[in-house]
């Protein structure tokens, strides 16, 4: 496909990575926050090529990961009632609540369904007016426009019966608790791509000038992604602290006008509990006063709920950039992409699932690529 | 005097109102009596038919080949197919139950002789999806050279079966000392693929409707057991044989690499897939290594007849994408390793539940 | 969290009051929301994301970055090779 091969030239990749190498004279820590981002560089195996100089730490960038047990816990307890359908993207499926995920309420009789496009939950909707229709709207800016557009919709078509279960989380609270927690490590950030095709990147600028810290707008293919490293490690040797883009064909500075504008008309910020992390104020979305009628919160009575996380569990740390998913115990035996113990293993994304998926640690013998 | 009629016969009790019930299925057609005898001979029969159905025992009396009293083994297999929709592009239900199982008795290197086939209709169930089915069944079992020769009729409430399962056994004829089998796999093997792979899932995912999406893709499903003659020729000291059904050529090479224990080292450039395979798979989060096949095989060979294997497996009309993908190797027993377009190396694990579209 | 692939836009219209469009991914079409982008036209290319638009792809800054990066290869390989080493064929 146009726009991707390119991006995936084995050739240049090896060029730009080069040109890291001769840039590079000591250690730097550099962290992307972007489950996408994380898949990417484990999925081709980018990390081993980089040179050891180069660390790269994944951040909270996994809106399935981050998303509150007690919200989980909440859409699980919909789920499970009467005349409820439950639509979601496919990634929350599998996440584990304090007692069960939705796979398994589905199999005691709940309906839940996967829909690839939030407006697939809309329409399911109008042919099931007998049903109250949920959506369990997770996600960074950039699934927002697409969450808050079914509310609008929803709105203009009169539809009684469709509401939302509302997870938006935002970046740049999420890098001031990194940047501003007292053991951190991060030295330069990769900004998620398309958070910025949504959001632009003129909220940056002060971030990077309150913690001296560079960041590079970054995409997903491996040469965008070697591309960014670079130009952070291009600062970070000559010690700036710029915001800079390397996703040009697809991030503007102002980002999309009309996109942002419906998060607007729609949302109101608020603070959001982020699993593993903790409270993060004014890190997140919720329905404003004008579509208080969607919210599903508000919808459902669904109770006090207890949550229980597993004690085994590090993600918080993981999550922060401060350990690695080979540094918990529980790594790979009692947590798995199988049996998740927490927020980091549920997602393809998250940073152990990742890890234990694709990452050459998981090898008992060091053998070099050549097949 | 009265000419009253004569008093009815009575067979027993019979339906007050005697439909033909020839468009739908209904609970009685399963009921083993008269309407169940109905469909076979209507259904069943005039598209299955060869000596051994048309007997009408619960049995099928058979012949081996005639070396059998000297020297050869059976090979026998059982699979149920549940696929929705019942027809998609490139295949159907019976096609694909008739193929699963004439593959699945090849692996082992055996000629495939004798299918049975069960199934469970669901009430409601329009007959002629049902005729078209059976149809189809005879067209590939035809092709694949295999007789249907017994088989089984049950129908259940609306509800109870998604429209219509099949069940299937196959046994074939293993007629020369053949060591094949997913243990035999050694170091320096190298590992053939006979086309594109994730055909058969994409095209069924978009059959299905539910995602939305439109392709032109279609399913692979097809009878391998023609192509395996020729490489077995080509190649008589063949390994491996597999076909990367569900959980595609990462969980069925992991399943190799463990039983084996061996590890298998994949070159991602070499694996063959369809752009449009790729882009259904970009835009869902999915990879096509983990998309089901129907129509694919797995060779691995020793070093010095993967050339002839190949060769053979491209003037097949089922193997002309064939391609080498990789290696085997002793060290890390039990894994697959790829190494990616880049040059990076990553670890290849089996599938493990159900793979869903993701937004990260 | 952006699981997004670039797609071709195919043809533009309206339904259930939102502007939505045809996009073919190569070999594969889907219907997608480009309620975000009103300038868009037929032809042009856009990265769709759950089956939304985020943003138009320019393909100058596409190709701008390539160059930007070819150079960056060719010049380490003059390094390695010196300066009479043309670039890798």
């Amino acid at each position: 496909m146009k726009y991707q091969e390119e991006f995936r030239d084995a050739h240049l990749v090896q060029g730009v990575i080069q040109e890291i190498r001769r840039t590079v004279t000591r250690k730097w820590v550099i962290m992307e926050i972007c489950g996408g981002q994380t898949h990417s560089i484990m999925r081709y195996g980018l990390d081993e090529l980089l040179p050891p100089e180069v660390e790269l730490v994944h951040g909270p960038g996994c809106p399935v990961c981050v998303t509150s047990l007690e919200l989980i816990d909440k859409a699980l307890a919909i789920a499970a009632q009467p005349n409820v359908i439950l639509t979601s993207y496919g990634d929350m499926l599998r996440v584990p609540g304090s007692h069960r995920d939705l796979f398994s309420v589905r199999a005691a009789g709940g309906q839940v369904k996967v829909v690839y496009s939030s407006l697939d939950a809309v329409k399911l909707a109008q042919e099931n007016p007998d049903k109250q229709v949920v959506f369990f709207g997770i996600g960074f800016e950039t699934t927002a426009p697409n969450n808050a557009m079914t509310v609008m919709q929803a709105k203009a078509l009169g539809l009684k019966n469709y509401s939302m279960l509302v997870s938006q989380v935002r970046v740049p609270p999420a890098m001031h608790a990194i940047l501003g927690a007292p053991h951190n490590r991060v030295q330069g950030f990769l900004a998620a791509g398309h958070v910025c095709a949504v959001m632009g990147y003129w909220e940056y600028p002060p971030i990077a000038k309150q913690y001296g810290i560079p960041m590079v707008v970054t995409g997903f293919e491996p040469l965008d992604l070697v591309q960014g490293i670079l130009m952070t490690v291009r600062q970070l040797e000559t010690g700036r602290c710029d915001v800079e883009n390397a996703y040009s064909r697809v991030v503007s500075q102002q980002g999309n006008v009309a996109a942002q504008k419906i998060i607007n008309t729609v949302y109101e910020e608020c603070d959001r509990n982020w699993r593993g992390i903790g409270m993060i104020p004014n890190s997140g979305w919720r329905l404003n006063a004008a579509y208080a009628d969607f919210d599903a919160e508000k919808r459902f009575q669904v109770g006090h709920i207890q949550t229980q996380e597993s004690s085994a569990c590090i993600a918080g740390q993981i999550l922060q950039g401060l350990k690695k998913p080979f540094d918990c115990p529980a790594f790979g035996t009692l947590c798995s992409p199988e049996k998740p113990l927490g927020a980091t293993m549920v997602s393809s994304e998250g940073a152990c699932a990742a890890y234990y998926r694709y990452h050459r640690s998981r090898l008992t013998v060091d053998e070099p690529g050549a097949v | 005097m009265s000419n009253s009629p004569l008093p009815p016969t009575f067979e027993g009790p019979v339906c007050p109102l005697p439909l033909a019930h020839d468009e739908q299925i209904v609970i009685g057609h399963g009921s083993g009596g008269r309407m169940t005898h109905d469909l076979i001979r209507k259904v069943f029969l005039p598209r299955l038919a060869g000596d051994a159905l048309r007997a009408g025992n619960d049995f099928a009396r058979l012949g081996l080949p005639t070396d059998a009293a000297l020297r050869g083994r059976l090979a026998i297999s059982t699979d149920s197919h549940i696929v929705t929709p019942l027809f998609f592009p490139g295949g159907d239900i019976g096609r694909l139950a008739i193929c699963g199982t004439v593959n699945d008795v090849s692996m082992s290197g055996a000629t495939p002789l004798y299918i049975t086939a069960g199934f469970i209709l669901e009430e409601g169930l329009p007959v002629a999806e049902l005729e078209r089915v059976v149809a189809s069944m005879r067209t590939a079992a035809d092709e694949a050279g295999v007789q249907i020769v017994a088989g089984d009729t049950k129908v259940v409430e609306k509800g109870k079966a998604d429209r219509l399962f099949i069940n299937t056994a196959g046994v074939g004829w293993i007629s020369q000392e053949r060591a094949i089998g997913g243990e035999q796999a050694r170091p320096g093997d190298v590992v053939l693929v006979s086309g594109t792979l994730g055909d058969h899932g994409i095209a069924v995912l978009a059959a299905r409707g539910e995602l939305g999406f439109e392709t032109g893709v279609e399913s692979d499903v097809a009878p391998l057991n023609g192509l395996i003659a020729n490489v077995l020729r080509a190649a008589p000291n063949t390994h491996v044989l597999r076909d990367p059904t569900r959980g595609g050529l990462a969980t069925t090479l992991n399943e190799i690499a463990g039983q084996s224990s061996v590890s298998i080292w994949l070159d991602e450039k070499a694996i063959p897939v369809q752009p449009a395979v790729q882009a259904a798979c970009e835009m869902l989060g999915f990879d096509p290594l983990y998309v089901a096949n129907e129509g694919k095989l797995i060779v691995i060979a020793p070093a010095e007849e993967a050339g002839a294997a190949l060769a053979a497996m491209r003037a097949h009309p089922y193997g002309a994408n064939a391609a080498q993908v990789g290696t085997v190797r002793a060290s890390d027993p039990g894994r697959v390793l790829v190494k990616t377009l880049i040059g990076g190396t990553r670890i290849l694990d089996m599938l493990a539940g159900e793979m869903l579209p993701r937004i990260c | 969290m952006c699981l997004a692939v670039p797609g071709k836009i195919l043809e533009i219209y309206q339904s259930n009051g939102l502007r939505m469009c045809k996009i073919d991914f190569g070999g594969v079409t889907r219907e997608a929301c480009i309620e975000t982008l009103p300038e868009a036209q037929p032809g042009d290319y856009t990265i769709i994301h759950a089956g939304f638009a985020l943003n138009l792809l320019s393909e100058a800054e596409a190709k701008e970055t390539l160059d930007l990066l070819r150079e960056i290869g060719e010049f380490d390989l003059e390094q390695e090779l010196g300066p009479e080493a043309g670039p890798e064929g």
